[in-house]
């Protein structure tokens, strides 16, 4: 890999440490109001930003189903579009106040969100609002005109005719998107020479290639976790990587509640060399390397075919299995070798998953291996026959294995392109950059994890006139139409064949709705053939597990300040990846949190700082992909590409050195306290739990009758991944600012609902659970009592509201809440200069100045434009037609919200559960947020610790 | 037992003596050397206020959870030490303790320019301290009160009538000596200026008459307010929920721990005063002795409340008051705890002894001692309180900055500064007051 210059990633990524971007330091020193001179220039710019830099794209796009009608200035509306990530799509609902996308939620209808979404859908603003995106094409470093890019490419792609194409190479992601799926086609059709190249650094060849090996070709797993009984996962996240992650989380939780039915909940069992979502949820957990794991599954495999494992937990899973035959589900990680793989097929074959707890349907996007295909482009490239290279997002010279030596394979391409939102590695070691559209900004369509497709539309013009993927392949193709819209239009087109009449009713309802009615992927039958299996030997060495990093995934989101603040689900870090090591392997390398270990893999040498994580495997070290650029460690270069997912024999030592981390919870045991109250399933139903719940005291004053509305909120624990969607769904909705590593670092950050996670019991193997913790809304809030000057108190719905225009500063409040949900404004975090980032903002949600208190008002906002609507109506507002942000994005719907005057409600029917309780309810705040109890399905069988 | 006043004073001895001091006696190289720094400190102090209120508090080292620190602490530990002057003015010229007239003039000096310190820094310590005149009642538009059940809007009321009323008391007392500096003053400018400030004193017995009237009813004002400030001072933390706060002890917890470092800032500033200006003897041995007393005696109730805390957490039962006393022992703090208790309970015993008491430098090491003790009673109060409360979850740690320390010190430098002008503008020790004493004793 060639050296990046520090330069180019200090103007990429450092200004990002800042809040929204813009570093504490950078803020403006005096926040006195402008003089009216400044107001005008003020107005003039936006103004200005208003006419030039935002507008709607040209065609006609349509909203989503409930935003119907005319625009109405100051109404949001929502359009249906859909956001791919690493070769599946979410559908989502994106916000518009008046032409500017400010918001994005979960699309109901779309089967991959169900109106929730995960933590990369709630920053896409932010991605597509972020000052720093390249705005301009480059030769070298050099700014060009986008005229002069395509006719540089012309003339290139003139010469390639005459040799039929000899020499082009378009590189992609998984391509998830049947428009640009043809598109390649034709491009190949035009140049029968050329080759495409596919790409992804969190790639899924091991389950590709154990597909093949089970069914000779290659199928992909649908799961249906809400008809799953018994759960085992090997080491695979399935609530947080892969496609389908969201809709899993949903049908998962659904079943980890207490509904009153028998055998309603559950089991779930995962054996894991990290710690992850599945794995916190899950009743049993083990912690393995990988090679450990392959073990445990052949062991599994022996037990259900009558072998006796000594091990009681292979014993107890295998007979839990067998005997919810139809109603299990064993899920392989991407970790695991296409042989495990195999015969993890084989035996949801044999435990009759198929059809019931699963489905195979032909590959949306990962059809082929990835390292495969991008071991035969470096090879051509170091050889010389590729002439013309077209990368179309990604960034190979960075996340490509080391062993293929991309970078250096680049410098030997005549002609390269570079197609990305920033100017990354491969932006500058390829000859030319082209900024890429949002997708926001353009016209595409893509498909989700079971293979239903939606048309992406775009809500706002290209702010920096970006090119699309489409607009790019149009021309390698020689297509005389560069129209995006138009060319979506006629893939479906010749997809439905029908009427110019039905068409039009069929596009208006696809993009009404968000997707494309019935076009989700045929089930295929098909039955594994048997596999011989036979795992490895214990590692020699240290087990170096490469992990899809929680915030930036492979580093795509780098630079995206609200994901790097947001704290990693397991360890709580912020804007850092960390070498994670187990309590006893920290032991033995003689090292602590923050000391640095040298691990050495191959020809590679990697210097990281130590996280000392409960629950990592011993003896494995794992450390999340994606940094190196401005913060955290790169762990690519000890990526091979024959050992994509772990190094079985790396060698580790202590290194010299101390790291300062930046954490949001600093303490992780409960010491007694119990915030997290937990019941085993078995338990609650025979009635004999005890949660420990205080009656409320006495009081000398007389209630306060709420005649209206009365807000409340109840968190089910037991539905909770711990996935941090609320967190970052609430910054995106309220306005949030971020505020930098090392303000994290000081105890500074600004989430309103933050994710708690504590430990139980023995460090080497703990229980991990989660808890959101927004702010409780106490009826006795302890916080009015003491602010001089009556900055929050109580509305007349009973919503402790804070009143920014009002509050010094004293911080009395914060003090005298239990819970520290109060976040103060210590400087000046909201960035107020940036225009892009003020475009991007709530606009009903204040952005507050430094010196003044905030915290989680219950999305007053969406309380009060839901009233505005029903009043109009003359009605209640109705339960369910006001949902928090937190609650809206929430993959495991374990947040309901509603009117507590309302007996009918979702949120009474949620508190009437025996299992609610009141957090810290002996101070008698009497909070209107109150928990449902963590419910756990122990195997019986299988006696803990 | 020793005298109050030592050696043969006559009327005109003694007024030349003190007034020598302001009117005569040339600046001395340690005085000057001594300002220097002060001042340097106060303009320091007054940079850092001019940054800070462009920055924004965040330059300090608070945070969520601490979101109270060295501000708030500073400010108890400056309205703690502004708390001797009224006392020895008001509660023992109520009990007719002759003994205080020669130490009564800097004390109260000491406590105006101590609590005015004090009343600067909540106002720094605000996110928007151009909005501190929010915690007064004041007409306005919005018709907007302070929110009467917070106790910072008592604290600004107990904090404000105790700096009127010790400053007129301070003023009222200065009255017929500030005459007396007008007749002796050999400048016209100074002439003008203490004949201004005097009244038109001209010592009648009508004058005195009045004068005495008007100096007990102040005392008697005064006296209530010496409890009152403090105690209001520790409802701030009092009536907060949070463990180490909550506790209906604070009041005279905090009332004896003021006295206690009041006492001590006295001796640190009498101290070197005798010995540059030759006082020793107007402010002998027998003060000195009274006020090491004072601070054993303050100092054993402070020692109560420390241990009264200890026992009330487990008396209690109540796992969060348990936790929060085990953790200032032994958690991450817990060198600040064990450094106040040496300071303020271990260290006051030796004044059981009179070798002790009547070894000067001995006390001047002491009251710095239980300064600094005292100091850091008040860290442990706000820091130690807050860091651990109720959610583990929310734990986290205070580290000051260099803005906290400096900003401090700063503080420090113009307080010294203050005191250092008063002394050579202002009769230090109480002229009248002397002459009574001279007089009593010839009688």
């Amino acid at each position: 890999m060639p050296p990046v210059s520090r330069a180019l990633w200090r103007s990429v990524d450092e200004p990002a440490a800042g809040s929204d971007g813009h570093g504490p330091h950078d803020a403006h020193p005096l926040e006195f109001s402008p003089s009216r001179r400044d107001f005008m220039r003020l107005a003039a710019a936006s103004l200005a930003l208003a006419g030039a830099g935002c507008s709607p794209p040209a065609e006609e796009i349509t909203p989503y189903v409930k935003s119907d009608g005319e625009p109405v200035p100051g109404v949001p509306r929502y359009f249906a579009t859909a956001m791919s990530l690493g070769g599946a799509a979410i559908g989502v609902l994106a916000r518009s106040d008046m032409g500017r996308p400010t918001k994005i939620e979960g699309n109901p209808t779309h089967p991959s969100s169900l109106g929730a979404t995960d933590v990369w859908a709630q920053a896409a603003v932010l991605e597509l609002w972020d000052p720093r995106r390249s705005q301009t094409v480059r030769r070298g470093a050099l700014p060009m005109s986008r005229e002069a890019f395509f006719s540089a490419l012309g003339a290139r792609l003139e010469r390639l005719r005459a040799r039929g194409g000899e020499g082009l190479r378009v590189l992609t992601r998984y391509v998830d998107s049947p428009t640009l799926e043809a598109q390649l086609r034709a491009v190949l059709e035009r140049f029968p020479a050329a080759r495409r190249h596919v790409w992804e650094p969190l790639h899924r060849d091991n389950s590709v290639e154990g597909a093949r090996l089970a069914f000779g070709r290659v199928l992909e797993p649908v799961y249906r976790f809400d008809r799953a009984d018994v759960v085992v996962a090997l080491d695979a996240d399935f609530l947080r990587e892969g496609p389908g992650r969201v809709r899993y989380a949903r049908d998962f939780a659904a079943r980890r509640r207490a509904d009153g039915r028998a055998g309603a909940m559950s089991r779930v069992y995962a054996i894991e060399s990290r710690p992850t979502l599945a794995g916190a949820m899950a009743d049993h957990r083990v912690a393995l390397p990988v090679a450990g794991i392959e073990r445990w599954l052949a062991q599994l495999d022996g037990q259900l075919r009558g072998a006796e494992s000594d091990d009681p937990r292979v014993r107890a899973a295998a007979a839990d299995l067998a005997a919810s035959a139809g109603r299990a589900l064993i899920v392989a990680g991407e970790s695991l070798p296409p042989g495990a793989h195999a015969l993890v097929h084989a035996l949801n074959d044999a435990l009759g998953a198929p059809g019931q707890t699963l489905q195979y349907i032909a590959p949306v996007a990962a059809a082929e291996s990835c390292t495969a295909s991008l071991r035969e482009l470096t090879g051509d490239m170091h050889a010389g026959r590729v002439d013309t290279l077209l990368v179309l997002g990604g960034n190979p010279v960075y996340d490509a294995p080391a062993d293929l030596a991309f970078g250096d394979a680049l410098a030997r391409v005549p002609f390269s392109a570079h197609l990305a939102l920033r100017r990354d590695e491969t932006s500058a070691a390829a000859t030319w950059h082209v900024p890429a559209t949002h997708f926001l900004e353009h016209w595409s369509d893509a498909r989700a994890h079971d293979g239903t497709a939606s048309v992406v539309q775009p809500l706002i013009a290209p702010l920096y006139g970006g090119t699309s993927p489409h607009a790019l392949l149009a021309a390698v193709a020689g297509e005389p139409d560069a129209d995006g819209h138009r060319r979506v239009r006629r893939t479906w087109t010749l997809r439905q064949a029908q009427g110019e009449r039905e068409f039009e009713n069929f596009w208006r309802d696809s993009l009404r709705e968000g997707v494309v009615r019935g076009s989700a992927a045929a089930p295929v039958s098909a039955r594994p053939r048997g596999v011989p299996y036979s795992p490895p030997a214990g590692p020699a060495g240290w087990s170096v597990r490469f992990v899809e990093d929680a915030s930036v995934r492979d580093g795509e989101f780098a630079a995206n300040a609200w994901l790097q603040e947001l704290p990693r689900p397991d360890s709580k870090l912020t804007w850092d990846n960390a070498a994670l090591l187990a309590p006893g392997s920290a032991a033995v390398l003689g090292v602590r949190t923050g000391d640095l270990v040298e691990i050495e893999a191959g020809a590679a040498r990697v210097r990281a700082p130590v996280w000392v994580l409960p629950g990592q495997a011993e003896g494995a070290i794992a450390i999340a992909l994606g940094y190196g650029r401005g913060t955290g460690v790169d762990a690519y270069p000890l990526r091979a590409s024959g050992s994509p997912w772990e190094v079985r024999d790396a060698h580790v030592r202590r290194s010299d050195g101390r790291h300062a981390f930046a954490t949001t919870q600093e303490h992780a045991r409960m010491e007694g306290r119990d915030p997290v109250r937990r019941a085993a399933i078995a338990d609650f139903e025979a009635g004999d739990f005890d949660l420990g719940k205080e009656q409320p005291e006495e009081s000398l004053y007389p209630e306060w009758r709420y005649e209206g509305y009365r807000w409340g909120m109840a968190i089910d624990l037991g539905a909770c991944i711990g996935c941090n969607a609320c967190t970052i769904a609430c910054q995106a909705e309220n306005n949030i600012p971020t505020v930098g590593k090392d303000q994290v670092a000081r105890g500074r950050e600004m989430h309103w609902i933050r994710v708690d996670r504590y430990y139980e019991g023995d460090a080497a193997a703990p229980r991990t659970l989660f808890q959101p913790v927004p702010c409780m809304q106490c009826e006795n809030a302890p916080c009015e009592e003491v602010c001089p000057v009556g900055a929050t108190v109580h509305d007349s719905e009973g919503v402790n509201v804070q009143v920014y225009n009002r509050c010094v500063g004293t911080r009395f409040c914060s003090n005298n809440c239990p819970y520290k949900v109060r976040r103060f404004n210590f400087l000046q975090f909201a960035d107020r200069e940036s225009e892009s980032l003020k475009a991007m903002r709530n606009p009903e949600v204040t952005v507050r100045m430094r010196g003044v208190m905030e915290k989680c008002n219950y999305c007053l906002q969406r309380i009060t434009r839901a009233r505005i609507e029903t009043e109009r109506e003359g009605r209640r507002i109705a339960d369910g037609e006001v949902v928090t942000a937190c609650q809206a994005a929430c993959p495991a719907e374990a947040i309901v919200f509603g009117d507590l005057n309302d007996p009918k409600s979702r949120v009474i029917a949620a508190k009437r559960s025996p299992l609610e309780y009141a957090l810290l309810g002996e101070l008698n705040t009497r909070p209107r947020t109150t928990y449902l109890a963590r419910l756990f399905n122990p195997n019986p069988d299988i006696e803990e610790g | 037992m020793a005298e109050v006043l030592r050696g043969r004073w006559g009327y005109a001895s003694i007024t030349d003596k003190i007034a020598d001091i302001v009117l005569t006696r040339p600046v001395h190289w340690v005085w000057a050397l001594v300002f220097g720094a002060a001042a340097s400190g106060a303009l320091f102090f007054f940079g850092a206020m001019g940054y800070l209120f462009v920055r924004g508090i965040g330059i300090w080292g608070v945070d969520i959870p601490v979101a109270w620190g060295y501000a708030i602490g500073n400010f108890v530990w400056w309205i703690g030490i502004g708390h001797a002057g009224t006392f020895i003015s008001a509660f023992l010229l109520l009990l007719r303790q002759k003994w205080r007239n020669s130490i009564n003039r800097f004390a109260e000096a000491m406590t105006l320019f101590a609590a005015g310190i004090a009343g600067v820094w909540p106002i720094l310590h605000l996110g928007r301290p151009w909005f501190f005149y929010w915690l007064t009642p004041y007409p306005n538009v919005m018709e907007l009160w302070p929110q009467w059940r917070s106790p910072l809007v008592w604290d600004i009321f107990a904090i404000s009538t105790y700096l009127i009323v010790s400053l007129l008391f301070w003023y009222v007392g200065l009255v017929p000596d500030l005459a007396t500096l007008r007749d002796r003053a050999h400048t016209r400018a100074k002439q003008v200026v203490y004949g201004l400030l005097a009244l038109g004193w001209r010592g009648e017995a009508r004058h005195w008459a009045r004068f005495e009237t008007a100096y007990l009813l102040l005392a008697g004002l005064a006296a209530p307010l010496v409890i009152s400030v403090h105690s209001v001072v520790s409802l701030d933390f009092a009536v907060g929920n949070t463990p180490g706060w909550h506790s209906t002890l604070f009041p005279p917890y905090f009332v004896a721990g003021a006295l206690f470092s009041g006492f001590a800032m006295v001796l640190t500033l009498a101290i070197p005063m005798r010995h540059f200006f030759g006082l020793q003897d107007f402010i002998t041995a027998r003060h000195l002795d009274h006020a090491a007393k004072i601070m054993l005696a303050t100092g054993l109730i402070v020692a109560y409340g420390y241990f009264m805390e200890i026992f009330t957490a487990f008396y209690s039962g109540d796992e969060y008051e348990i936790y929060m006393t085990l953790n200032r022992m032994a958690g991450p703090y817990a060198p600040v705890y064990w450094l106040l208790m040496a300071c303020n309970v271990i260290a006051p015993q030796l004044l059981w002894f009179r070798r002790v008491r009547r070894t000067v430098w001995l006390l001047f090491v002491l009251s710095i001692v239980i300064n600094v003790g005292m100091w850091s009673e008040r860290f442990m109060i706000v820091v130690t309180s807050l860091h651990r409360d109720f959610l583990p979850s929310s734990w986290g740690m205070f580290y000051p900055t260099g803005w906290d320390w400096s900003m401090l010190a700063g503080s420090i430098g113009l307080f010294t500064m203050l005191f250092l002008l008063f002394v050579r503008f202002l009769p230090a020790i109480s002229i009248f007051e002397m002459r009574e004493i001279a007089r009593e004793e010839r009688e």
